[in-house]
């Protein structure tokens, strides 16, 4: 296998081959294939996901250099694969329930994770836009696949102009960039970047300032985040699972990785802009959230507040902040798989609610259902022994270490605000009187989802070591090389 | 002994009679019943599990026993480290000694009987594990975990104004608290090291032990609670089930005044002697104002809650008193505290359960009906005055004679906060108890059951020791004290050399004397 001159690409392969089998066995098999298509698509993923985690942490690249293969790709890729299949499992019930199940659902979920795989490997301005661009391009389609509802092609719609919009910014950016350095490939900027550690050309830190607008915008980071809580709300709720999971934490690989490698000797420069947008997702995540009703849009700002402190991670510009924004994201993409299990299981007398009021009273109509959400919710507003509580513990860690007090306190005090709202979930559903029960349970994915994801969340403080040595493992790669 | 890890038996047994009562199954009678035998079970066994750490503590040593280490989190050098010495096993032993009577106060608990009972389980672990982390980062997640279930008890079964309390009990003390993970960030990169015991032995600068000893204040100032940060405490109180407000006044403040001696003062010397008239001042502020409150309080919780903001002002006292007397009669008041005013809850839960109502005017006239609770009642009263020969006495007096030396002002003003708690305290008393019983409902209250005198018992017993015989306490907590003041005063005394001198004089009578003085 080590021979093969691609195997480093081995898990993009796979997604690659299978989504076109799979959208060929969708046009042409007999019957409704969408439950195999599907199936076959989880399994998919999860080879991938195999083949990404036993890849050789080795740093490799490919294609002329347009690809790279390391450690860090390699932890981004496994968790993005791992998520995507979740929210597959997720998917699957409900689609068919609300009778827009097809089988192009799962193959444009593959491509999607197909651009993820190649963003977090860009090595290159232009393979990071092809990426980026695969993969917003399957979203846009995703957030409207519900085409007879005015909500979701709304939804759709306001993404990808949006999306549009951020993705010319990039471009523009990158073209400066490349204009100041003369070079797309990611190791020559930073060898041209490296003779202007004193201070960058003007035109290099417009650049910065382009890409970097344009990544915030894609991993929802405030002020570019206005398309968040529409389409979460908007977009049906399996997409919305989605959503808030995978592509997040691609979008955030994605950022990590252009301004350390690329631009790192420039850390003085973008330190700034990483710190402001950091603020602002954390108080906007925090506040905005108060006064929502609706439980998507709720998890939209939380989102949101999310992205933020992973950001605090990022602005402390080391490998200890790396690490914190990796062990941060993966923790969160399960947390949030997990509270997504729960709304997708929101359904009362065959509709589907997802107003915070339709909770009340969960815990005693349905136990595990608010058991998993209250678990969620605690981690989520970063309470120990709970896995949200070690995220933060790593991202303020890092901020810490860089003489980010300020950052580091703004960032704890919005955590406080922000543990208002988790709670008021948890009060809703334990404190308030119950109102009818939600209907049962059709199929199994979310309760599994649901399950795996609150195991995680309660017990990780007991075995924190093999995630956290895999993030050290990957932030490393990102300065070793 | 020393082979069983009984401290890490200690604080998870807990966790797997929670476990065990998720698994019940039956009829929802049924699941009550075995989920309140199992808890009780539970918690008595860890009782009994917590004895070796009184009885088989080196009382001679300084040092930390009963020790545990184990990586935790691989890297950061992060471990499950725990132990105890003089300051934290009597917090242990309080912990698992009002756990079982707060279950078998909940007896009658009715609504959500499993949930209730896991939720006590688990707050036990998490207190216990509060005061045996000897790792800064396994002390925060165990000192804001309790907040998890605490926020449940009050939030589910607390009474009407339950949800807003709730809320206010948690944001406050997350609030205090996430500043001090900050600073215990910081210190993390300025020593390289989360091992408590390490820390001991390391000088920050002055600047930084100041923005530290802050950050550290705001938690544990908040969790003490101290003026003006104390608002959360009466409404926490007011609405929290009996059991929970014995666990909050008994166990969860302890906390604040425990972390003030394990950190603030050995590891920031140079700052809380700066700090120092601060600290003072609020504490004063608390006895005499909180007094005040106490005073005019309609209802009877809300009056022992302001009575312990009160009481914890004399423990933040004596602690800045930073001489052997202050912090030992802090320590001291903070047990007795602990098991008198968990007590005194326990006593207008009694009379809550017959009447379900808490306010003073409905009562009057009990002692003809209720001879026996008059009784119980009568003692623990007393504690809480401080009427030499019970517990609450011990510490007020080591304490005042600690501020004496450390001020003569703050110790003055202080003392009336004695007067006034006897005057509030009594004048509760005689408003519940004594009287005409004119109310229809009052005449047919029923005296104590045996459960309740069974729950009774072993706090009267433990009130009446604490008064007459504290030195076993005492020389408990003695030698680690001794050790922590004298760290204190190494480094205080290089700026102020007349303080320094001061304690080395009135050393000598201190282990006795509160004994002697109480016969």
């Amino acid at each position: 296998m080590n021979d093969f001159l691609l195997a480093p690409l081995l898990p993009e392969l796979i997604l690659a081959a299978s989504g076109l089998t799979l959208l060929m066995v969708g046009a042409f098999s007999k019957g409704d294939p969408t439950r195999n298509v599907n199936f076959l698509a989880i399994a998919a993923l999860l080879v991938a996901a195999l083949a990404a985690a036993t890849q050789s942490p080795d740093r490799t690249t490919l294609m002329s250099g347009m690809f790279v293969a390391d450690a860090f790709s390699g932890f981004a890729k496994v968790v993005i694969f791992l998520a995507t299949a979740a929210a597959l499992v997720l998917s699957d019930d409900y689609n068919r329930r609300e009778g827009f199940a097809r089988f192009e659902y799962p193959v444009l979920t593959i491509f999607a994770a197909l651009g993820m795989s190649m963003m977090v490997s860009a090595n290159d301005l232009i393979s990071l836009y092809l990426g980026l661009e695969l993969q917003s391009l399957s979203l846009y389609v995703l957030a409207s696949i519900r085409r007879d509802s005015p909500r979701a092609t709304e939804a759709g719609l306001k993404y990808f102009v949006l999306g549009a919009l951020s993705s010319g910014m990039l471009l523009y950016g990158a073209s400066l960039i490349y204009g100041f350095s003369g070079a797309t490939n990611f190791e020559t900027i930073a060898g041209v970047m490296t003779d202007h550690s004193g201070g960058a050309p003007i035109g290099v830190v417009f650049g910065i300032v382009f890409v970097s607008a344009a990544l915030a915008f894609k991993v929802s980071a405030a002020p570019f985040h206005m398309w968040t809580p529409d389409v979460y709300e908007g977009a049906p709720t399996p997409v919305t699972a989605f959503f808030a999971a995978a592509p997040k934490l691609a979008a955030m690989a994605l950022l990590v990785r252009v301004l350390v490698e690329p631009l790192g000797s420039l850390v003085g420069d973008w330190r700034q802009i990483v710190v402001f947008v950091a603020i602002l997702s954390m108080l906007i995540g925090s506040f905005a959230a108060i006064a929502q009703t609706s439980i998507k849009r709720l998890m939209a700002y939380s989102s949101i507040g999310h992205v933020g402190y992973a950001l605090v991670g990022l602005a402390a510009g080391d490998e200890t902040g790396v690490r914190g924004v990796l062990v941060y994201m993966a923790i969160y993409v399960v947390m949030n798989l997990g509270a997504f299990a729960v709304i997708l299981s929101m359904k009362r007398d065959g509709k589907m609610v997802e107003t915070i009021g339709d909770l009340a009273g969960l815990a005693r109509t349905r136990p595990m259902l608010a058991g998993g959400l209250g678990i969620a919710m605690f981690s989520m507003a970063g309470i120990p022994p709970l896995a949200g509580f070690f995220g933060k513990l790593y991202v303020f860690l890092a901020a810490v270490s860089a003489g980010l007090y300020l950052l580091a306190v703004i960032g704890v005090l919005a955590s406080v605000v922000g543990a208002f709202y988790y709670l008021r979930i948890v009060k809703i559903m334990y404190f308030d009187e119950p109102v009818p029960a939600f209907d049962a349970a059709e199929g199994n994915g979310p309760a599994a989802v649901l399950a795996v994801s609150s195991v995680f969340t309660l017990l990780f403080f007991l075995l924190p070591g093999p995630l956290v040595a895999a993030a050290t493992t990957a932030a490393a790669s990102l300065f070793g090389g | 002994m020393t082979d069983w890890p009984i401290l890490s038996l200690v604080a998870f047994l807990p966790l797997a009679g929670a476990l065990f009562i998720l698994l019940l199954n039956g009829t929802e009678e049924a699941v009550a019943r075995n989920a309140r035998w199992a808890a009780l079970w539970t918690s008595l066994v860890v009782f009994v599990l917590s004895l070796p750490i009184w009885f088989g503590f080196d009382r001679s040593s300084a040092e930390f026993q009963f020790v545990e280490h184990h990586v935790w989190i691989p890297g950061y050098g992060i471990a499950y480290h725990v132990g105890v010495d003089g300051i934290s096993a009597p917090f242990v032993l309080l912990s698992t000694f009002l756990t079982p009577l707060c279950i078998a106060a909940s007896w009658h608990v009715e609504k959500r009987v499993r949930e209730y009972m896991i939720a006590f389980l688990v707050l036990e672990t998490f207190m216990v594990g509060t005061f045996i982390a000897l790792d800064l980062v396994l002390f925060y997640v165990f000192f804001e975990a309790v907040l998890i279930p605490m926020f449940l008890i009050i939030g589910v079964w607390g009474g009407a104004r339950r949800v807003y309390s709730a809320f206010k009990f948690f944001l406050y003390t997350l609030l205090g608290s996430v500043l001090m993970l900050i600073a215990m960030l910081a210190m993390y990169w300025q020593t390289e090291t989360t091992n408590i015991v390490e820390l001991f032995d390391y000088d920050f600068p002055r600047q930084m032990q100041m923005w530290l000893w802050l950050a550290f204040f705001a938690s544990f100032a908040v969790k003490v609670p101290m003026w003006p940060v104390h608002t959360w405490l009466p409404d926490a109180h007011v609405e929290a089930p009996t059991a929970g407000s014995v666990i909050l006044a008994g166990v969860l403040l302890k906390m604040g005044g425990y972390g003030m001696i394990r950190f603030s003062l050995p590891m920031f010397p140079e700052a809380s002697d700066y700090f120092t008239p601060l600290v003072f001042a609020l504490s004063i502020v608390a006895v005499i104002y909180t007094s005040l409150v106490a005073l005019v309080q309609e209802d009877m919780k809300k009056l022992i809650a302001y009575s312990s903001v009160a009481h914890m002002g004399f423990v933040t006292l004596g602690l800045f008193a930073g001489n052997r007397q202050g912090v030992e009669g802090a320590m001291f008041q903070m047990i007795a505290h602990g098991v008198v005013s968990g007590a005194l809850f326990l006593c207008v839960g009694v009379v809550y359960d017959r009447l379900h109502t808490r306010e003073i005017k409905r009562y009057g006239g009990l002692v003809h009906r209720m001879p026996v609770y008059a009784a119980v009642f009568m003692v623990f009263t007393m504690g809480a005055v401080g009427l030499p020969g019970t517990a609450g006495f011990v510490g007020e007096i080591l304490v005042l004679t600690g501020t004496y030396q450390a001020s003569t002002w703050a110790a003055a003003l202080a003392a009336t906060g004695v007067i006034l708690g006897a005057a509030y305290m009594l004048y509760l008393y005689r408003r519940v108890i004594f009287g005409k019983l004119v109310r229809d409902d009052l005449k047919d209250m029923l005296d104590l059951d045996w459960r309740e005198k069974l729950i009774f018992a072993p706090l009267i017993v433990a009130t009446l020791w604490l008064g007459i015989q504290p030195k076993p306490v005492l020389d408990m907590m003695g030698t680690t004290i001794q050790s922590v003041v004298d760290r204190y005063e190494a480094t205080r005394g290089t700026h102020n050399h007349a303080d320094a001198k001061a304690p080395t004089q009135a050393q000598v009578p201190v282990n006795t004397a509160p004994a002697e003085i109480a016969r």
